[in-house]
């Protein structure tokens, strides 16, 4: 099974602090492999500037990171940053790493005429166009996400390990939110792309457990011809994919999000103030009904943070916190890691109809349940 | 040497031996009591005198060698019109079991002479094929093991209704909602139906057992169960009761029964659940409806608006249409319109190669709200014995199909596809149907095993009884002779149907916690499914497991 960590400040803090929370837990799970991502960068060395996108991935060889280079300047981007790990190769497992790409570029001067959803889609679209090119040449180049503010790293070994081996208890590199996953996808084959959390413009998220209503789900994604809804060498990567598409496909607020892969039954929906809405939202999305057992936490590109479960509750996690300071974990320790001095009485544990949303301020988590009203300005 | 003129040989002469049924008789345990002959529904035994020589040891000239006994026993009739047809109503209500018909292990010289008379070989039932089915071949393989737990079937809340209408994308929901247009009408329903039956081809009394067990299922257990027609109408009482919300309506070439339906609208107090248009029948592939003149009793031909005991066999094709185009236009849209929007309208197809290309014109017409399939497996009233067993379309492939070219469009979720044909034709009934719905299926209509389950039909699939067609059912099920159709008591009936729905809710739990899976029906999940047949599984595009 997989642990999950998520820690949201309003100070930016290191990600090992995050990793440490990780060993915390470390009796859960099989300590296969880490994946990272941070948002709301701030680097020791460099002043950012978050409009900037910043490009996260792994070059596997020289050749690799020529292609990369030429692809980024042909598309006229401007690298401005280039973040050298203080990385120690020797430590790490898999032996065809060449460089660990997080590089902050600066947006072609053509794309200063484009909308912001223009923007995000040729971000997206850049994102893809580079994993494909690694795809193409026995997977040399990989690449986990190209977006202003976020960061992402992915490897196989030991978590805290990988850390360490990585520089990052170095805290050179601090963000106001991190996510951390601490196994690589065991159940198959190892892949760097299954590992979790995964990344669709801005929207990020990581589950536990399996997803037993994958392939129709992915099928269904696949359908809708969009091209970021590819991969899936996880059956997690859909929950991101949802999350997006309800999100920013059809515009709907944060919290239809459970009531389109948990929904209520019929019973409970002629009861509901918004049951009429919710249940055709229901038949139209039916195919995103996820099944668990699954505990999804996710963040957007707000820094909104986000826990939901599925319908049977069968996987655990947990939110405390102050304010100003939240964490998410799939194991209670994890939290007592993460943030100590909180009151842990204040603790909460979503059950089947709850979404725990972290808004930006971070100053409370909001407990929203299924059965309440909830603004929908399209549909009013 | 005897002449050969003093032979009663013609071509067509057999012997019991010749019948695919023969019947077995012990004499030493028969009391004569005749039930058996009185019950026979094809007279196939008759009483008779026979004489037995009774050998004896004579001394002296003037008595004879041997003398006679005369006897009255019973003997199979071997006239083509009264062959036994196995259906073993004479072992029923004989009280000495004395009387049983046998399957005639050889190759019976009957179905070389079942032409008699110019006419090929009509009947009812199934397609005699008694080897076990592609579907009950295949296995459900993806178990949670420890990396997810396995649910259970017996606490956990199951939600596992489908849905019958068209249903829009989530983006053209939003739009219509938004600008309050026209949503169309959905129906949530639970995914095994019992599939169209018409009244006319079932007795009353069965017609009332399934609506009664029906009307319990919704009513009182909550399993939304519904039940499509038939070709011949709805009673009329049914069509004003609140239970006609239970109720596929079906319409098809003859459009028999309609004058009533249009006529009861406006004191309709609930929609029906659905209208299905009636393209094709898997049992008897581009051949229109057929009720035989036996069964068109005085209340059938009331309903149906014809003079009685006259054969009512309906066009292949509704007249009115020449494409597909016109007919998705004209029917689906009309019958919309006849309930102003508010029933979902269906085609029901026979299997064939060319589903996908009306599956394609249904996709692009908005009001068209599913698809039924009907393989070649698929039960009927009558038909012609060379429809049933040899044309049509195995449903698998065809549903599979059908639904792998939704999702490359993205319209799996829109469309749904109903599948039927052969469903529990071994018993198998929820295997066979959960595994059409993994392969794409969004739920399953069964006709025959709800005859089988639900009322005791006798048919099998070695051409047992399958006389549905002429009327004389044995068990009262399609027949419209009151001294036939008592014998079935719609109560009993109706406690069938709840106990068949209630073991298949059960059975599909039992099938869904082991995969995980609780809070949807798993259309479409297809890794969750596996066959030990190679070219199966690479045509179906699920696991080969061995």
């Amino acid at each position: 099974m997989c642990r999950l960590a998520l820690k949201t400040a309003s100070e930016p803090f290191s990600p090992y602090t995050v990793l440490t929370a990780m060993e915390a837990m470390q009796e859960g799970y099989d300590g296969s492999g880490l994946g990272l991502l941070l948002r709301g960068l701030q680097f020791t060395d460099y002043t950012y500037k978050s409009a900037d996108p910043v490009l996260s991935g792994i070059a596997h060889s020289e050749g690799a990171l020529h292609r990369l280079n030429d692809f980024m300047q042909d598309h006229g981007f401007a690298l401005k940053h280039d973040h050298e790990f203080d990385a120690d190769l020797s430590k790490i497992e898999a032996k065809d790493r060449y460089k660990y790409v997080l590089r902050v570029y600066r947006k072609p001067v053509a794309w200063e005429a484009m909308s912001v959803e223009q923007v995000e889609y040729e971000m997206m679209m850049t994102r893809l166009a580079l994993r494909r090119d690694g795809e193409e040449n026995g997977g040399d180049l990989t690449v986990f996400s190209f977006w202003p503010d976020v960061a992402m790293i992915k490897e196989v070994g030991w978590p805290l390990g990988l850390g360490q081996a990585l520089g990052l208890d170095t805290h050179r590199i601090k963000s106001r939110v991190c996510m951390a996953q601490g196994r690589q996808n065991t159940n198959w084959g190892i892949n760097l792309y299954a590992c979790h959390p995964f990344f669709i413009q801005g929207i990020a998220t990581m589950t536990n457990g399996e997803n037993t209503a994958f392939i129709p789900i992915k099928d269904w994604l696949t359908g809708k011809g969009y091209p970021g809804y590819v991969g899936y060498q996880s059956d997690s990567e859909v929950f991101a994919h949802i999350l997006h598409y309800v999100v920013k496909q059809l515009k709907l607020p944060l919290e239809a999000y459970k009531h389109i892969i948990t929904p209520l039954k019929t019973a409970e929906l002629l009861k509901h103030p918004q049951g009429d809405f919710l249940r055709g939202l229901r038949d139209a999305c039916r195919r995103l009904i996820i099944d668990g057992p699954n505990a999804v936490i996710g963040s957007l590109a707000d820094e909104t943070c986000l826990l939901v479960m599925d319908a049977k509750k069968m996987r655990p996690a947990t939110i405390g916190g102050k304010p100003g300071e939240w964490a998410i974990a799939s194991e209670m320790c994890g939290v007592d890691a993460m943030i100590p001095d909180r009151d842990q009485s204040l603790d909460f544990q979503p059950m089947r109809p709850h979404t725990v949303i972290v808004p930006p301020d971070r100053q409370e988590f909001k407990i929203w349940s299924q059965f309440d009203q909830f603004h929908l300005p399209q549909a009013a | 040497m005897v002449s050969i003129r003093s032979i009663p040989s013609t071509p067509s002469s057999l012997t019991p031996g010749d019948l695919p049924w023969i019947i077995e008789h012990r004499e030493d345990r028969c009391t004569l009591c005749g039930r058996c002959t009185a019950v026979c529904p094809v007279y196939a035994i008759k009483l008779t005198y026979m004489r037995q020589r009774m050998p004896r040891l004579v001394l002296t000239s003037n008595e004879r060698g041997s003398s006679f006994r005369t006897f009255v026993g019973i003997r199979q009739k071997t006239e083509i019109a009264n062959k036994c047809i196995g259906c073993g109503t004479c072992a029923m209500v004989c009280p000495n079991s004395a009387i049983k018909p046998v399957p005639n292990p050889m190759a019976d010289r009957f179905r070389f002479q079942s032409t008699v008379g110019g006419e090929p070989v009509k009947r009812g039932g199934r397609r005699n094929d008694p080897a076990p089915g592609l579907l009950d071949k295949i296995i459900f393989n993806r178990i949670s093991m420890l990396t997810d737990p396995a649910l259970d079937a017996g606490r956990h809340e199951f939600d596992f209704n489908t849905l019958l209408g068209r249903v829009v994308s989530p983006e053209e929901y939003i739009r219509r909602k938004t600008a309050g247009e026209w949503i169309p009408p959905v129906r949530e329903i639970f995914p095994f139906i019992i599939g169209s039956m018409s009244f006319g081809a079932l007795s009353p009394n069965m017609w009332l057992g399934l609506l009664q067990g029906v009307a319990y299922c919704n009513e009182v257990l909550g399993i939304p169960v519904v039940m499509a027609t038939g070709e011949g109408g709805c009673p009329p009482w049914v069509l004003r009761s609140p239970f006609l919300k239970y109720i596929i309506l079906q319409i098809a070439s003859g459009y028999f029964g309609w004058d009533e339906i249009i006529r009861a609208i406006p004191d309709m107090q609930c929609d029906p659940a659905a209208i299905e248009i009636k393209y094709g029948q898997g049992a008897k592939p581009g051949d229109g409806g057929l009720l035989m003149w036996f069964k068109v009793s005085k209340i059938i031909a009331r309903l149906r608006g014809v003079p009685e005991g006259v054969d009512l066999p309906s066009p292949p094709v509704h007249q009115t249409l020449y494409s597909i185009e016109e007919s998705v236009m004209k029917m689906i849209q009309t019958m919309s319109m006849a309930w102003n929007f508010r029933v979902p309208v269906y085609p029901k197809i026979s299997g064939s190669n060319s589903a996908k290309s009306v599956l394609n014109n249904l996709v692009r017409n908005p009001y068209a709200s599913g698809l039924l399939i009907d393989g070649i497996d698929g039960g009927t009233g009558a038909a012609y014995n060379v429809s049933m067993d040899h044309m049509g379309h195995p449903i698998a492939t065809n549903v599979r199909d059908c639904y792998l070219d939704l999702c490359a469009q993205g319209k799996q979720n829109e469309i749904p596809i109903f599948a039927a044909g052969g469903v529990g034709k071994t018993g198998n009934v929820t295997q066979n149907g959960m595994s059409l719905i993994m392969l794409g299926a969004s739920g399953v209509h069964m006709g025959k095993y709800i005859m089988q389950a639900a009322a005791g039909c006798l048919g099998s699939e070695q051409n047992r009884c399958n006389v549905c067609n002429v009327g004389i059912c044995p068990k009262g099920i399609t027949s419209q002779n009151p001294k036939l159709y008592r014998r079935l008591d719609p109560d009993q009936v109706a406690q069938r149907v709840v106990d068949t729905f209630m073991a298949i809710r059960t059975e599909i739990k039992k099938i869904m916690a082991p995969l995980g899976r609780s809070q949807s029906l798993p259309i479409g999940m297809s890794d969750a499914i596996g066959i030990a047949d190679e070219s199966a599984a690479e045509r179906l595009k699920i696991k080969y497991v061995c």
